[in-house]
């Protein structure tokens, strides 16, 4: 298999009750009754692409386009209603940084819950622990609780477990947004020191500039289907002149 | 650029290598599902230690409570049943007691895979994670407290001079059916509570009445025989006399009494499990 991900034709489709039912009681009233209605949404339709391993990879496109469900589609967080995903390596999901983290635990325990939910044994996570705090700089406060940690500590240290798990591909969702500039530029020459050995990514934001920066090729997202897939400058440029036209665009 | 990962672990090619994922060749989801499962015990041991660890965090009493819980339980239901009820129980308290934690193991177990439900799908729904690590995570902190709640036992047994019997041993033999009935009990509250949030109410009022028409408080010989018919049907009933029989008759459970157990319960996570595991990948669409 020589690609990382490839996506054959994927169509994501649900449906959507026009009211929400959280009750047992309810449901059994409506069935019985005959009101349960649904409307079917189709949030990816037809994605074909085929991502090498190494290449670095942008998806663009206004909120709701299905960027992120894309992004859940190839974790196998949701599978496809139609089509075929292939992914061959490792996947580090960055999400969302400190999915999981409980307030009331140290920062050490917290690193051992995140390592386990990326899948990791408890051995593997004591092993890479010491270098994991030395990397968030966080060595004099990782026995204390996470609630008092800054929003920026703790996404120092969220985003050194998922880097720090030597992913073949990593899956990133806005993450990186957060924190100063000098952890920026530290994730940033993380980034490129696995890009360097040939790591795949997929990136989904909404900064053009973060975009340019970091990816080689872009495919923009306009409801659920791939409007353009091709080189970043030509995506970005043409993204950029469709959005100044389209007057309900936030992007 | 210091502390970069550039060695690969040996232990990585271990980890489920080589990684391969393809939406059109799954095996089926009852096997997925027990696989993942088994590559995820090391977050099933996380979730365990968390929950313990912030449930004791900011008390005083720590874990001294898991004991205390059932030893001021027992002395107070003791009280009331020995003086209320007249019942000619020898060494009530023994009786009652190995019937409560059994009872509490099923029901503290089988309510947080419920409690837990909603939380853990959200966290599903974000990040790839197989969700049976949620009920295997409950089961584990059962099994604990279980483990925990012997102790007080033990002191109990000391205090009223009653033998403890080396048929003590078929206790493992015991909690492991108790485990696959509660698991198995467990899937399908998870599941079901995942959908329907009104369902975790329901469930405690039905564990509720469950408890008294199980024979913990109460020997089973004190139900008229037309009425026996409810304890026939309970599956506790044959639950708790294997649980109980090795600490409060200092006899191994006649093999009969074992196999409908293990039958039973084995019947009830094989269902419990087929039915989670049909239902895993919808769960990512339910709120």
């Amino acid at each position: 298999m020589s690609e990382a991900i490839r996506l054959d034709g994927i169509v994501l489709r649900y449906r959507i009750p026009r009211e929400r039912i959280f009750s047992l009681k309810e449901y059994a009233i409506r069935r019985i009754q005959r009101r349960v209605f649904y409307d079917d949404f189709t949030a990816l339709n037809n994605i074909n692409a085929s991502i090498a391993p190494g290449e670095r990879v942008a998806v663009i496109g206004r909120n709701g386009a299905g960027k992120s469900t894309l992004l859940r589609v190839i974790s196998r967080v949701l599978p496809p209603t139609q089509g075929r995903v292939v992914v061959s390596g490792r996947v580090a999901p960055i999400l969302e940084l400190g999915l999981g983290f409980h307030g009331e635990l140290t920062g050490r325990e917290n690193v051992m819950l995140q390592g386990a939910l990326l899948g990791f044994t408890r051995a593997e996570i004591r092993k890479r622990l010491d270098r994991i705090v030395e990397w968030a700089e966080l060595e004099e406060f990782i026995d204390a609780p996470i609630r008092t940690y800054s929003t920026g500590m703790s996404a120092r240290l969220a985003f050194a477990v998922a880097t720090d798990v030597d992913p073949d591909i990593l899956l990133i969702d806005e993450a990186m947004s957060v924190g100063d500039e000098k952890f920026q530029r530290k994730c940033h020459d993380r980034m490129e020191g696995l890009q360097k050995r040939g790591k795949t990514f997929l990136l989904v934001s909404h900064a053009l500039k973060t975009v340019r920066e970091n990816c080689d090729r872009t495919i923009w997202l306009h409801h659920g289907r791939v409007v353009c897939d091709a080189d970043t400058p030509t995506v970005t440029e043409a993204y950029h002149q469709w959005s100044l036209g389209d007057t309900d665009s936030v992007a | 650029m210091s502390a970069e990962p550039e060695d690969r672990l040996a232990s990585d090619a271990g980890h489920g290598a080589p990684v391969l994922y393809d939406s059109s060749r799954r095996t089926p989801r009852w096997i997925e599902e027990a696989t993942f499962l088994w590559r995820y015990r090391g977050l099933v041991h996380e979730l365990v230690i968390r929950d313990i660890k912030v449930r004791y965090k900011r008390s005083v009493l720590g874990m001294i409570w898991t004991m205390l819980a059932p030893l001021l339980n027992m002395i107070a239901l003791t009280l009331v049943f020995s003086a209320i009820l007249k019942q000619a129980i020898e060494n009530y308290p023994v009786y009652f007691m190995a019937g409560q934690i059994f009872w509490n193991y099923f029901s503290q177990t089988t309510s947080a895979a419920a409690s837990q439900s909603q939380g853990s799908n959200d966290m599903a729904k974000r990040t790839f994670i197989p969700r049976s690590v949620f009920v295997a995570a409950a089961v584990g902190g059962g099994l604990v407290n279980l483990g925990l709640s012997l102790i007080p036992l033990v002191v109990i047994i000391a205090i009223t001079g009653f033998p403890l019997y080396a048929t003590w041993v078929f206790l493992p033999v015991a909690v492991f059916i108790t485990t696959l009935f509660t698991a198995g009990v467990s899937l399908f509250l998870f599941t079901v509570t995942t959908r329907f949030a009104d369902v975790r109410e329901m469930y405690n009022v039905i564990v509720q009445t469950w408890f008294f028409l199980t024979p913990i408080v109460y020997h089973p010989s004190i139900v008229p025989l037309r009425y026996r018919i409810a304890l026939w049907l309970n599956p506790m009933y044959y639950l708790v006399q294997v649980f109980r029989k090795p600490i409060y008759d200092g006899a191994i459970p006649q093999a009969s009494l074992v196999l409908v157990s293990l039958g039973l319960s084995a019947a009830v996570l094989v269902s419990g499990w087929i039915y989670f595991c049909r239902r895993t990948d919808r769960m990512a669409y339910w709120s």
